[in-house]
């Protein structure tokens, strides 16, 4: 198993966000997480990648076999594991060449990356300062694409994005996760996996999920084949889900 | 030479404090240091021209167009390498030139403005004057070196730069103390006149020592179509600055901005302003700061008048506080003097965001890489299509003492 959390309890600012979490992701594995705002999901990506603010209380986190409690982020990235943010700060003085450098560790060709995303207006201008929701997503896109992965944690990859920009980064996506990657000096197996958090499912005519999970207030409450969940909530919504949940 | 009328100004101006800054006792520096003989840039001491390259000044002149190096009051190199340039003291150019004194001496600035321009005149110790003839577009930047090189002197200057009509001219000013030396005085007085469609970029690096009281009074006169671009960079201890660059866009379309950029270590105290008379129709200024205090203290002001029709400026601060003590006080002033204008400013100040470094950690980096990139990102002099010799030592310049900060 890649990912393995565990009874996965964590706290923020005193209070609780993330309940009894179970939830096993294999190699290659590709899983979408639905939920309501507020229901737990970018604070279940915040612990995984182990940022301060977010205290794990119970329960644990197993990457590749390993404990990450405790573990800094910067181990936790080079251990192969990627963040795509949904809001992303802006950086000013940092050009987002700088910062691709900083991603790839030479690893990744960045010039045809940009190429193929169109992103080369953007590459000497300041970190997201003034970019626009599409471009953001490009951006956070062309970074995941020179961390290269194991596990990459993709963020509402499709909100504030426009249809044409939706299929540009669905397209980035497959690429991070099936196709490998334009690699100076070797070839990467394409046995990356994913959880992808989604609102509105766009992001799934392009990407195939292989599982669905909602999350509810702050717990996995049902997890089933993503198509299915999607066209539920779609139709009915959440307390759908929560009707069902109440019938099983 | 100097006229009576200008020394009997000086006089009376001779106890009158500044406006700005703390107020300093003159009394205890030397304003009569002994003359130092010529030397070449290389023969100074490894220590010394180390020092000189981090202050933006290369003693190989790679690139350069010229050099002027003047220690204490001695000048000890002056050279010139391109054509249609002329670099002299003021001492030999006032005795070259007589429309000089007429025309640009005391022209800019006021001989009584307050003790420290009253100090200059009355203990000139020559400086420099850089002079583009019309017309002539020099793109290598020209080094001035204004050296402390002993204990408790004081250094007063009298600096003039000419870029005359259609000319353009790029100037770095390291101004610094020796290696070994901690206390000392350095008053400049510089006046810089850019002409009908001039271009003047005016870089300077200060590397002062903790010990060390500095009072610069620069004023820019700029005729139509002008464009005067200054760069401050202090990132070194120093004990007392205070500097009130005051810029008169005079003729139709001219331009001014202000790059400051500023650190305050412990014991620092920093009082660093732009201040731009848009007089002429269609002129435009930006003066622009970004502040940084390890625990000394900064204030920054800004002073916007806008005089005549038309007319477009901003101000900006961003100031960052990376210790629990220090101080950066923004002080800025917008004044419009006609309707048609439009002026504005922004400040802010705070320390690293959170999220930030968060963010950069996400990509491999640990908590200190992360905030050093931040910083070293806050502190990018945003260039203004400078040439690439000159902003390359600005990078260097800045990076040089990056380590001071982090």
């Amino acid at each position: 198993m890649l990912l393995q959390i565990r009874d996965l309890t964590v706290e923020v600012a005193g209070r609780d966000v993330l309940h009894d979490v179970n939830l096993d992701i294999g190699p290659g594995e590709i899983h979408a997480l639905f939920g309501p705002n507020g229901a737990g999901k970018t604070s279940l990506f915040m612990a995984i990648i182990g940022l301060e603010d977010y205290k794990v209380r119970k329960g644990r986190i197993l990457f590749k076999g390993k404990d990450l409690s405790g573990m800094p982020v910067y181990e936790r990235v080079k251990l192969g594991i990627g963040l795509f943010f949904q809001r992303p700060p802006a950086i000013r003085g940092l050009k987002l060449r700088q910062l691709l450098e900083i991603c790839c560790r030479e690893k990744v060709d960045i010039d045809k990356l940009v190429f193929e995303l169109a992103m080369a207006d953007f590459l000497d201008r300041d970190v997201n300062y003034g970019f626009s929701g599409g471009e953001v997503r490009r951006a956070e896109l062309l970074q995941i694409l020179a961390l290269q992965p194991d596990l990459a944690l993709l963020d509402e990859p499709e909100s504030g994005v426009d249809l044409e920009n939706i299929a540009l980064v669905g397209r980035g996506i497959n690429r991070l996760l099936e196709r490998g990657m334009p690699c100076k000096d070797r070839e990467t197996r394409a046995q990356r996996s994913a959880i992808i958090i989604s609102h509105t499912g766009y992001i799934l005519d392009y990407v195939d999920a292989d599982k669905g999970h909602v999350l509810y207030n702050g717990t996995i409450v049902c997890s089933e084949e993503p198509r299915k969940i999607l066209e539920t909530i779609r139709k009915y919504g959440y307390e759908e889900c929560m009707r069902c949940l109440r019938r099983t | 030479m100097p006229s009576q009328d200008l020394k009997k100004r000086a006089e009376r101006a001779r106890e009158k404090p500044a406006s700005f800054g703390p107020d300093l006792d003159l009394s205890v520096y030397d304003p009569h240091p002994r003359e130092l003989p010529k030397t070449s840039l290389t023969s100074l001491s490894k220590e010394e021209q180390r020092a000189l390259l981090e202050a933006g000044i290369d003693p190989l002149e790679t690139n350069r167009s010229g050099s002027y190096l003047q220690m204490n009051r001695s000048v000890v190199f002056c050279q010139t390498r391109a054509e249609g340039l002329e670099i002299l003291s003021t001492e030999e150019a006032l005795k070259r030139y007589d429309w000089l004194e007429s025309q640009y001496w005391w022209k800019a600035l006021e001989v009584d403005e307050d003790k420290y321009t009253s100090f200059v005149e009355l203990n000139w110790q020559r400086g420099y004057f850089i002079r583009a003839l019309p017309g002539v577009r020099i793109l290598r930047p020209v080094q001035a070196c204004l050296f402390l090189a002993e204990e408790r002197v004081a250094q007063a200057v009298h600096n003039i730069i000419i870029v005359e009509p259609g000319a353009e001219l790029h100037v770095v000013t390291g101004c610094l103390v020796s290696p070994a030396l901690k206390s000392g005085l350095h008053i400049g007085v510089s006046e810089f006149y850019v002409k009908r469609g001039g271009r003047l970029s005016f870089t300077m690096i200060h590397n002062w020592g903790e010990e060390v009281a500095v009072r610069p009074r620069t004023a820019t006169i700029v005729e139509e179509g002008g464009i005067f671009l200054s760069n401050y960079i202090c990132l070194r201890p120093v004990k007392s600055l205070q500097m009130y660059p005051t810029t008169y866009l005079k003729g139709e379309g001219s331009i001014a901005i202000y790059n400051n950029l500023l650190l305050a270590m412990p014991g620092s105290s920093l009082d660093v302003g732009g201040r731009v008379f848009l007089e002429a129709s269609g002129s435009r200024a930006e003066v622009r700061t970004r502040a940084i205090t390890k625990g000394g203290d900064i204030w920054t002001r800004g002073h916007l008048i806008g005089m005549a029709p038309n007319v477009r400026a901003h101000l900006e601060c961003q100031g960052l506080i990376l210790s629990p003590s220090g101080l950066i006080k923004a002080i800025p002033e917008l004044e419009g003097r006609v309707p048609d204008v439009q002026l504005s400013h922004e400040a802010s100040i705070g320390k690293i965001a959170k999220e930030e470094i968060e963010y950069l950690m996400t990509r491999g980096l640990t908590y200190e890489e992360a905030r050093a990139i931040i910083v070293r990102g806050f502190m990018r002099i945003r260039g203004e299509a400078l040439p690439q010799e000159l902003q390359r030592l600005i990078e260097e310049a800045v990076k040089a003492s990056t380590k001071y900060l982090l």
